[in-house]
């Protein structure tokens, strides 16, 4: 209940700042940044000196001074309410850009001269500290500034960027070693070498971003200016050739020419895309702020046009198509090894192995013979961690070589030192990937000892959802570490098109480049140091927040939440974006017609009477036709705002049913909505004596 | 019924000849074998090596456009001079002195531009040398030049990421001696076999069956009573002081089949006669009109199927010419009815019977009485639809809506099949605004053939579009209050500024045509729709080639179920929406001002 009411206070707020915002922006310089509202600047400037100098008697035709100067208010109006439009866009940026800025404190910095002296640290403020200075944090103390962790390790809480309460792990090394600054460490210390100096953080981006500081046009959007620009010059065009065409006829008729400046000026107006130009970067603005919503920080408006584009995703398997942990089911021993030796080498290798596959091999391999946990330390044990270069991770323990990885790589290891390996193995090995399942082949002393079964569980609705994707046009690509035979198993019960198994950094590369030469947009997540050549080459590469600061330097959007089935929301978003557009290009330009008809026998019926046969609408009198067809064009703004901030609706359908649907809704309701509405605005002048 | 089978007829034939005439013009850009070019080809040779042309050249965009710009020019050089000398030029067996500077200009403006806008009258002012080496050159080269830019777009859609668009002088060769010349045999030999003069005589004096009587004016005096012996002429018992009785008729003479060909098929529309296809010896009777009319649409018709092979896509080319053909039957459905039931005024007393079909009743004025309303409507329709601009009946004197729609037409920028080429490098341009709009609406940054539109095409298509529209609204907004505009027109009040709006609309379209009653050899009318000719004639192809460069350089992006389809139902209506939106939105004004003021207080 509290939250609510705070929240409407906020909004409250918001919307106080927005009101004053669009007076602020009623400024030529800020004015002349959107050419069509530019247009109505000027157009109601214009009608205001004539309503000026019609009170000393200049009259414009037979325009009264009332009328002009209820054209001249409305006209200011519609500047205002497209001004509102992007102050409102503009509110949720500013406030969350607040926050951020509250957040960035200048702190004092503990800078030492090597990882080694810790306690020989000099205070230096965060401002002034230099890429490559190396700073010492410790629990309770903010992170001055963007780095990586060099030694150490931490809980760190990055509430202020990621709104997530929930500490994360911060340590040397891998790829967790990223820290930002303006974040806190909760508990022991970390040794962080700056990468970024002050001004250029992570944080000053994120708030130049959100508060739109940073937004320069989309080619798309350059693109759509440019259309409506063009459209504008024809009616203006339109409007002085037909003010010409007007003294000409009147002159044929012998009579004065009845037709007013006023009057024109207003069908400029109504003609002119002022509905689309008004919410134009509103849309654009919203967009960004979906984004943020979602979590993701995009570095430019660029890519999320191009995440509508996208017609590939480079999905990961793990966390995004199948339950993140794969768990070990079965200990498959050969050439006469007991299932307990298997076990216990399996253990053995995995001990060190911290991720959830190592983990639960040492979890099952307690269950089913109870060995427990074995403390090991002293030099003559090694850890080899895992890497995607070697595929293989082990130990070297009591004088024997444990390794444990893909199936190819630890053949390859055993041949290399010509060791052989068993048929049976290879057959073992062959059934579980078929199965879906991934092998994982143990050696110890290059004798193949046998396999371990890790089963993938593939997460509930993904195959729904691909299929959906498919519909619309994108494909899904799963990347995998596995073995062919195993990601075909796995792509197959996800629904995946295509998949790249045994996937390395270059493998991930190369797909992407052949995939481009193809002519396809390719969308992909990435974290570690060796995602950051793939994330540089794809369209759109969506960045994890928990990945190094590498990655996130490649990629053109951060993900804060980390979460691997973001790229899914992202394209949504994306596509939202260009679709509000040109639905509402679609319905402003279909509004035309309706105006015409409200204006154009207004404007001539003194010249021909014939042409009330046009005035369709049946409305009361010229004036309040025009003034009907105007005061809609203004109130259309403010009623389309809500759609503008929220996007029209998406649906996962093909691109020839999507355009059929969007454009019944927004082409024909565009061509009938003003007719209805200008008839009933006309109703309630005359109603109230106003026309 | 009668009407409505030589309605289906004459859109059939089109059809039916259109199709193996765009394999034909494919195979033949494309350079391939036909079964003509064992003539052909060594005549094509011959020219490149008198010529210097090196066949095998790729121009990058710019140069495309400097070598299109720079042979116009020449062009227009060449026919200005050769008008303004032609009475000290040999060729001129009738001695018509040379033409005055700014109706000279005009003229070659409007022939190199493929507009054939006729401020002159053609039998009496143009010497045979200055129709034959002059007008029609043009002819043929102005509509080879819309073609030849085409292929230049069609090339950017086609080729991946390079600069060459091929060479203007080999397009232009293979067009002229391959195409152009070749069909227009065929058709100029059908015309002289239907009775279409083709002859090298002077103009020649005949007696007339009956004496007529003039006045003083040179206007026909009605119900006069004519005395040959005593020179007299009395009206109703009256004499007539200041009459002239006519005896003797001239009647023009020379090539006129062979220019009639090219005027047809190169949608250039300047008549050999002052009054086109409407005189009886440029089209003598039912079945040189059908030919002519045929002729009109072949060539742009054939074009949309030729676009469809040439990018490897046959529905796409058949989209956009169902986009196109739908408007024409639509346009002339339109004017059928509305010259069939003709106006309140010429019903009334019985004074036209409008009843049958099957007769030619129905607004009469204006039409030739071998050609009826269908062959006129259709013709009226089939030229404007084309910015060709002959004529085979007043448009003048149609009813104000039956009026309205050919000058639509025309404002709709020609791309309802257009000029040979123009027509569909316009309606190309048309369709890269739809896909932008659908594009977004399907939420993709929009894409036609594969090839991404940015800011860049859009900046050029918009122009594309848009050129028809700004120069008519500007040179009628500024004719409009002309002084001494009034002149020139043959009419008062709507109908008046009707005339006004036409004449820039098929300025504005490079169509040609007029409403017969305006006089536009004024220095001013000469000036001012010379140039909305030239804007409307070089933007648009500069623009297109600027597109062909932009293309070309860009690559092929792959097509899945979120790819916008540009072949279905859907877009076609989708882009024939556009085209009239653009249309409607920039005309609707004037043309309430003129056809619809004029439409509603006929009937009001």
């Amino acid at each position: 209940m509290a939250a609510k009411t705070k929240r409407a206070f906020a909004g409250r707020q918001m919307l106080g700042r927005a009101v004053k915002d669009s007076f602020l922006k009623l400024s030529p310089r800020a004015q002349i940044q959107n050419p069509v509202m530019f247009l109505v600047f000027v157009s109601a400037i214009l009608t205001t000196l004539l309503w000026a100098v019609s009170l000393f008697g200049v009259r414009d035709a037979d325009a009264s001074s009332g009328y002009i100067l209820a054209i001249a208010a409305v006209l200011w109006l519609t500047s205002l309410f497209a001004n509102f439009a992007e102050a409102i866009s503009e509110g949720r940026g500013k406030a969350q850009a607040a926050a951020l800025r509250a957040s960035r404190k200048d702190v004092d910095a503990h800078k030492i001269p090597s990882p080694q002296e810790k306690e020989h640290f000099t205070a230096v403020a965060s401002a002034l500290l230099k890429k490559g200075d190396l700073v010492v944090v410790r629990a309770g103390e903010q992170i001055p500034g963007d780095g990586d962790v060099i030694d150490g390790a931490a809980s760190v809480d990055e509430s202020t960027i990621t709104g997530e309460s929930a500490p994360v792990i911060r340590e040397a090394g891998g790829d967790r070693s990223a820290v930002t600054g303006g974040t806190t460490v909760l508990s022991d210390w970390i040794v962080v070498r700056v990468t970024s100096e002050a001004g250029e953080s992570f944080l000053d981006k994120m708030i130049a971003m959100v508060e739109g500081a940073a937004r320069k046009k989309t080619p798309n959007e350059i693109a759509l200016q440019i259309f409506l620009v063009a459209l504008s010059i024809i009616f203006i065009l339109v409007t002085v050739s037909l003010y010409t065409f007007s003294v000409f006829s009147a002159k044929q008729a012998g009579i004065t020419n009845p037709t007013s400046v006023t009057t024109l000026v207003a069908l400029l107006v109504c003609l002119a895309p002022t509905t689309i130009g008004a919410l134009l970067s509103a849309i654009g603005i919203a967009g960004m702020s979906r984004l943020n919503e979602a979590n993701v920080l995009a570095m430019s408006g660029r890519a999320i046009e191009a995440a509508g584009d996208v017609d590939i995703l480079m999905l990961d398997k793990t966390g995004t198509i199948t339950l993140g942990n794969r768990q070990a089911c079965a200990f498959l021993p050969v050439d006469g090894v007991s299932e307990r030796e298997l076990a216990d080498a399996a253990q053995l290798s995995s001990l060190a192995d911290e991720t959830p596959e190592g983990r639960s091999v040492v979890i099952l391999a307690k269950e089913k013979f109870g060995l427990r946990e074995r403390q090991l330390s002293g030099s003559q044990v090694r850890f080899l961690p895992f890497s995607a270069k070697t595929r293989m991770s082990g130990v070297d323990y009591a004088g024997s070589e444990i390794r444990k990885g893909a199936a190819e790589a630890v053949f390859d290891y055993v041949r290399a030192s010509g060791g052989s390996c068993p048929q049976q193995c290879d057959t073992i090995v062959r059934s579980i990937a078929s199965q879906g399942g991934t092998p994982l082949v143990v050696a110890k002393d290059r004798r193949v000892l046998g396999v371990i079964h890790l089963k993938d569980i593939v997460k509930q609705g993904v195959k729904e959802k691909f299929a959906d994707l498919r519909k619309m046009g994108i494909k899904t690509i799963m990347i995998t570490g596995d073995n062919p035979m195993t990601a075909a198993a796995i792509a197959a019960e996800a629904g995946v098109d295509d998949f790249l198994a045994e996937a390395t950094p270059e493998g991930k590369l190369q797909r992407i480049r052949e995939l481009q030469a193809k002519g396809h947009m390719v969308a992909m997540t990435g974290d570690g140091t060796n995602d950051a050549p793939a994330l540089a080459q794809a369209d759109v590469a969506v960045a994890m927040n928990t990945g190094t600061q590498a990655a996130k330097e490649a990629g053109n959007m951060v993900d804060l939440d980390s979460s691997p089935t973001k790229l899914i929301d992202i394209v949504r978003i994306g596509k939202q974006l260009l679709m509000t557009r040109g639905s509402l290009t679609t319905f402003s330009i279909a509004n035309d017609v309706a105006k015409y008809f409200a204006i154009i026998p207004a404007l001539f019926v003194g010249l021909y009477p014939g042409l009330s046969a046009l005035n369709i609408m049946g409305l009361h009198s010229p004036q309040s036709a025009v003034l009907s067809a105007i005061i809609y064009n203004a109130l259309i703004i403010v009623a389309l705002i809500p759609l503008a901030l929220k996007g029209v609706k998406y649906r996962e359908v093909s691109s020839g049913r999507l355009l059929s649907r969007n454009l019944l809704i927004y082409g024909l309701d565009g061509l009938i909505a003003p007719f209805v509405c200008i008839k009933l605005i006309d109703l309630l002048l005359v109603f109230f004596g106003l026309a | 019924m009668n009407a409505v089978i030589q309605y289906i007829l004459y859109l059939g034939i089109l059809i039916l000849l259109a199709i193996p005439l765009g394999g034909y013009i494919k195979k033949v850009m494309a350079g391939e074998k036909t079964f003509l070019s064992r003539i052909l080809t060594p005549c094509e040779n011959a020219v490149y090596k008198v010529m210097h042309i090196d066949s095998g050249e790729q121009m990058n965009w710019k140069k495309y456009a400097v070598s299109v710009l720079i042979f116009s020019g020449i062009g227009l050089v060449f026919l200005f001079l050769l008008q303004l000398l032609q009475g000290v030029l040999p060729g001129n067996p009738q001695g018509l002195p040379g033409v005055k500077w700014d109706l000279s200009l005009n003229t070659a403006i409007s022939f190199i531009t493929n507009t054939n806008w006729q401020a002159y009258s053609g039998e009496s002012t143009l010497s045979y040398l200055t129709q034959a080496l002059g007008l029609t050159v043009q002819n043929f080269v102005s509509a080879a030049t819309g073609i030849a830019v085409l292929f230049a777009l069609i090339r950017g859609f086609v080729k991946v990421k390079t600069d060459g668009l091929g060479s203007f002088w080999v397009d232009i060769t293979r067009i002229v001696i391959h195409i152009l010349i070749p069909l227009n045999l065929v058709i100029a030999l059908a015309l002289a076999g239907g009775g279409v003069i083709q002859n090298l005589k002077g103009g020649q004096t005949v007696p007339l069956l009956e004496p007529v009587a003039v006045n003083a004016e040179g206007e026909i005096i009605e119900n006069a009573v004519i005395d040959v012996e005593t020179n007299t002429v009395t009206v109703f018992g009256k004499a007539v002081e200041d009459a002239d009785i006519v005896t003797e008729q001239f009647v023009p003479m020379g090539p006129a089949a062979s220019q009639v060909a090219i005027k047809q098929s190169g949608t250039n529309g300047g008549g050999y006669m002052g009054v086109n296809s409407a005189h009886p010896l440029e089209n003598p009777n039912a079945f040189t009109n059908l030919i002519e009319m045929i002729s009109l649409l072949l060539i742009p018709a054939a074009l949309c199927f030729t676009f469809g092979r040439c990018v490897k896509n046959k529905r796409q080319g058949v989209a956009l010419f169902m986009a196109m053909f739908l408007c024409l039957v639509v346009a002339l459905g339109c004017v059928a009815v509305r010259e069939q039931i003709a106006t309140p005024q010429l019903i009334q007393d019985g004074a036209v019977d409008v009843s049958a079909v099957d007769q030619a009743g129905g607004n009469m004025e204006g039409k030739e009485t071998r050609f009826g309303i269908a062959a006129s409507s259709t013709w009226a329709v089939y030229t404007t639809a084309a910015s060709n601009g002959s004529v085979n009946s007043m448009h003048d004197s149609f009813t104000p809506l039956g009026g309205m729609v050919p000058m639509l037409l025309m404002q709709l920028g020609e791309v309802i099949f257009g000029g040979t080429g123009c027509g569909l490098y316009g309606m190309l341009a048309f369709a890269i605004l739809t896909v932008f709009i659908a594009g977004l609406m399907v939420g993709r940054t929009p894409e036609f053939l594969g090839k991404k539109i940015e800011p860049y095409e859009m900046k050029w298509a918009t122009l594309v579009c848009l050129a028809t529209p700004i120069a008519i609204l500007v040179g009628s907004g500024i004719a409009a209050v002309f002084p001494g505009i009034e002149a020139s027109l043959n009419n008062a009040g709507a109908h008046g500024f009707s005339e006004i709006l036409y004449a820039f609309s098929s300025a504005g379209g490079n169509n040609g045509s007029a409403f017969a009653g305006f006089n536009g050899n004024t220095v001013f009318l000469n000036l001012s729709l010379g140039l909305v000719m030239l804007f409307v004639r070089f933007l648009p192809i500069v623009g297109t080639l600027a597109i062909a460069g932009s293309l070309a350089r860009k690559k092929l992006v792959a097509v899945s179920a979120g790819t916008l389809s540009t072949q279905n139902p859907m877009f076609v209506f989708l882009l024939i929406f556009i085209v009239l939106l653009v249309g409607a939105l920039s005309f609707f004004p004037s043309l309430a001002l003129g056809p619809i003021a004029e439409f509603l207080s006929s009937i009001g």
